[in-house]
C-alpha cells in the first residue's frame, strides 16, 4: 500500500464522475493532437511533393486547382493549353534564358482510380533520381511505368495489360481499343509518384482523341468548355459512339497534331527557373502573351494552410474549451469527495501521514486523470488518424500515418499533466489544511 | 511511559478545565472516567497530539510533544501512538487488509501481510480480510479499528469511548481484546470514557472534573 495505490482506489470509488472527466479529457487531447497529426502529415506531404517545382503554367482557372491538379494530383485539371504557347517557354528570347527546365503534363485518363499522366522522364526524376537513372522506363506509345502502390493495390506487374479508363474518376469509360502494356514497376518513393500511372504525352493524347465528327452538337460545345476536363455526362456520348471510334482511330492517329488545339496539347507545364527573376517575369509574360495562366505552388499551398487554418483554429478553440470542462469536472469531483473524505484524510493524519502526504494524495489523484485522459486522447487522435487515412486514401489516393507520433505530442502530455495537477492544487490544499481534531470531534 | 504536568485546556475564553495529572508507566493499563462536559475527547486529543497544549506538558515514550512541529508529530504519532476512537471510520476505497497495511504504510513500518493476517485472525476477522469496512457489522468495525490502532505496534494505545456505541456483550468483548492485546504489546492503554461498565475491569481510575466558567 502507498500513495499511488490508494489514490488509485480513490478514483475507482466514484466511477461516473471519473468516467466523465476521462472522456472530457481524452476529447480533448484527442482533437488537439489529431489536428496536429494531420497538420504536419499534410505539410510534410506537401513538401515533398513539391520537389522544387517554381512554378506551373496551365490554362486559366483557379491557380490553387492548377497546383492542386498538376503537382498533388487531387483536384481537376483547369483545362489545356496549346503546344505551341507551351513551346514559347522554351523559345520565346524574352523567358527562355531564366528558365532551367520544364517538364510536361497530359492528364485526363485514369485506371482504377489511379490517374494516367503523360510526361517526361525527367518527371520520375524529380522524386527518385537514382531509380530515374537505372529503371527502364516507358519508352513508346501505350508503354507505362507504374508507381508502387499502384502496383501493389491492383497488383499489377511488368507485362500487364489494362485498358485505361476516360476521366479521373473511377467510373469513367473505358478505351477498349488501346491496351496500355506495364513495362515497369517504380519502387516506393512516399512520394504522389507512387499512385501514378506514368507514360509518355502521346499515349495520352492517342487515347483521349475523340471522335469529334461523330459527336452531335450538344456534345462538340461540351468538348469546347472542358478540355480534357470530363465531367460525369460526356462519357455517356462516348458510350453510344464506342463501335464508331474504333473505325476512326488508324486514321486519326497518323493526322498531325494541331499545335494550336488545346485539346491535342498538354494539361500543363512544371517549370523550373534558372533565376528568381522568373518568379516575377514569367507571370507577367505569360498573362500578356498567352491565353495560359501561372501559379506558384508555394504560394497557392501557403493560401490552401490558411484556408485550412480558420478550420483547424475553431477546433483547436473547442478542444481547450472541452479540456477546461474536463479540468473543472476533475475540480468539482475532487471538491465534493473531500467533503466526504475530509474524515479519512483526518484519520491518515491520525496513522501518521503529514500534511504534505495528503496534499500529494489529492495532486496524484488529478495527476492520474490527467494522464488516462492523455492515454485516450492519444488511442482517440491516432485511431482517428487511421480512419482519416482510410478516408483519404479513398478519396485521393492519399494516405496517412496513423500511428506516427510527433515529439509535440510530449508537449501535450506536459499540458495535460499540468492541467492535472492546477484542477487538483485546491482541493489538496484544503486536504492540507484538514483541522484533525475538529474533524474528527463532529 | 505518559505523562501530563498541569495540563488544562480553555474554550473560547470562556470553559477552563484543569486536567489530574497522569503518570501511566509501560504496559500500565488506565481508565479516565467522566461525564460529558469534563472534556474527556478534548483530553485524548491533547494525549494523541491532535490538538496542540495551550499550558501544561505532555510526555510520551519521553518526548515532549509540544517541541514537535507539525510534520515531525504527524510522524511520532504513527510510530508511537496507536488510537481508537468511538465511531470507527475507514478509508472507504480499502479492503479491511488495505486499511491496516495503509496504518503500516503511514507509519513508515514494513507492510507485514502475514502479520496483518495473524492479527486478524485473532479479532475474529480472517474472513473479512478483504471485505470493504461498511460491509461488517458494528461490532466488527469496532474490532478492525482495533486492529489498526495495533497493527503498527505502537508503545501508547488511546481510546475514546470505545465501547459506549457496543451492547453488553460487544462491549465485553471489546475491552478484552484491547487489553489483552496491549498486554501482548506491552503498551501503555489508556481508555477515556463515561462507560461505567467498565470500572470493573481497571485498578487504575481517575475520574475527570467539570471544567470551570471564567467569568467575563
Amino acid at each position: 500500500m502507498n500513495l499511488f495505490n490508494l489514490s488509485w482506489k480513490n478514483i475507482q470509488i466514484k466511477p461516473l464522475s471519473t468516467l466523465l472527466s476521462l472522456i472530457l479529457f481524452g476529447l480533448g487531447v484527442g482533437i488537439i493532437t489529431i489536428l496536429l497529426l494531420i497538420n504536419q502529415q499534410l505539410q510534410e506531404k506537401f513538401q515533398k511533393n513539391l520537389a522544387g517545382v517554381d512554378m506551373v503554367v496551365g490554362a486559366k482557372g483557379s491557380p490553387l486547382q492548377l497546383i492542386l491538379s498538376s503537382i498533388y494530383h487531387i483536384d481537376n485539371p483547369t483545362g489545356n493549353i496549346s503546344l505551341r504557347e507551351a513551346a514559347l517557354l522554351k523559345k520565346h528570347p524574352r523567358i527562355a534564358p531564366l528558365i532551367e527546365k520544364t517538364i510536361p503534363l497530359a492528364l485526363g485518363d485514369s485506371y482504377k482510380g489511379y490517374r494516367i499522366v503523360g510526361t517526361e522522364h525527367s518527371y520520375v526524376e524529380l522524386y527518385d533520381s537514382a531509380t530515374a537513372a537505372t529503371a527502364k522506363l516507358w519508352q513508346k506509345d501505350l508503354e507505362v511505368t507504374i508507381g508502387a502502390k499502384v502496383a501493389a493495390e491492383l497488383q499489377l506487374k511488368a507485362g500487364d495489360e489494362f485498358f485505361s479508363a476516360h476521366g479521373l474518376m473511377d467510373d469513367g469509360h473505358n478505351h477498349e481499343e488501346n491496351p496500355l502494356k506495364v513495362v515497369s514497376v517504380l519502387p516506393k518513393t512516399k512520394t504522389v509518384l507512387d499512385q501514378l500511372i506514368l507514360t509518355n504525352v502521346s499515349t495520352v493524347r492517342l487515347l483521349h482523341k475523340k471522335p469529334e465528327i461523330e459527336f452531335d452538337e450538344e456534345h462538340e460545345e461540351e468538348e469546347g468548355h472542358d478540355g480534357h476536363d470530363h465531367e460525369g455526362h460526356d462519357h455517356e456520348g462516348h458510350d453510344h459512339d464506342e463501335h464508331d471510334h474504333e473505325h476512326e482511330h488508324e486514321e486519326k492517329k497518323v493526322e498531325p497534331i494541331d499545335l494550336d488545339d488545346p485539346t491535342q496539347g498538354l494539361t500543363s507545364l512544371l517549370v523550373f527557373f534558372r533565376s528568381p527573376m522568373g518568379n516575377l517575369l514569367l507571370p507577367n509574360f505569360i498573362n500578356q502573351n498567352t491565353k495560359m495562366q501561372t501559379a506558384a505552388p508555394a504560394y497557392e499551398a501557403n493560401r490552401l494552410y490558411e484556408m485550412m487554418g480558420v478550420g483547424t483554429r475553431a477546433l483547436q478553440v473547442l478542444a481547450y474549451v472541452i479540456i477546461f470542462i474536463s479540468a473543472l469536472s476533475v475540480f468539482i469531483s475532487l471538491f465534493n469527495s473531500l467533503k466526504d473524505r475530509k474524515y479519512e484524510l483526518a484519520l491518515m493524519r491520525v496513522m501518521g501521514a503529514s500534511r504534505w502526504r495528503l496534499f500529494f494524495l489529492i495532486i496524484l489523484e488529478g495527476l492520474m486523470i490527467a494522464i488516462l485522459g492523455y492515454l485516450i486522447g492519444l488511442v482517440l487522435s491516432h485511431g482517428g488518424m487511421s480512419i482519416f487515412s482510410g478516408m483519404a486514401e479513398d478519396a485521393y489516393q492519399y494516405s496517412f500515418d496513423g500511428w506516427r507520433f510527433l515529439k509535440d505530442e510530449l508537449y501535450i502530455l506536459i499540458g495535460a499533466l499540468s492541467i492535472g495537477i492546477l484542477a487538483a492544487v485546491i482541493p489538496a490544499l484544503i486536504a492540507y489544511r484538514v483541522d484533525i481534531s475538529e474533524t474528527l470531534t463532529k | 511511559m505518559l505523562k501530563t504536568n498541569n495540563l488544562s485546556y480553555t474554550y473560547n475564553n470562556s470553559v477552563m478545565i484543569d486536567f489530574p495529572n497522569i503518570d501511566c508507566k509501560a504496559g500500565e493499563h488506565w481508565l479516565l472516567i467522566g461525564q460529558s462536559g469534563t472534556g474527556k475527547t478534548t483530553l485524548l486529543h491533547l494525549l494523541g497530539g491532535l490538538r496542540r497544549t495551550q499550558k501544561g506538558g505532555i510526555e510520551v515514550a519521553g518526548q515532549d510533544l509540544g517541541k514537535l512541529n507539525s510534520d515531525r508529530l504527524d510522524r511520532f504519532r504513527g510510530e508511537n501512538i496507536g488510537i481508537v476512537f468511538q465511531q470507527s471510520h475507514f478509508i472507504g476505497s480499502l479492503t479491511v487488509e488495505e486499511n491496516l497495511l495503509l496504518a503500516l504504510y503511514l507509519a513508515g513500518k514494513k507492510q507485514d501481510k502475514t502479520k496483518v493476517k495473524s492479527l486478524l485472525s485473532r479479532l475474529n476477522l480472517a474472513d473479512k480480510l478483504q471485505s470493504k469496512p461498511r460491509q461488517l457489522s458494528q461490532g466488527e468495525q469496532q474490532r478492525v479499528a482495533i486492529a489498526r490502532a495495533l497493527v503498527t505496534q505502537p508503545k501508547v494505545i488511546l481510546a475514546d469511548e470505545p465501547t459506549s456505541a457496543l451492547d453488553d456483550d460487544n462491549c465485553q468483548e471489546v475491552i478484552q481484546l484491547l487489553e489483552t492485546e496491549a498486554k501482548a504489546q506491552n503498551a501503555s492503554l489508556l481508555i477515556v470514557t463515561h462507560d461505567q461498565r467498565l470500572k470493573d475491569y481497571f485498578n487504575n481510575t481517575i475520574e475527570l472534573t467539570k471544567g470551570k466558567m471564567l467569568k467575563e
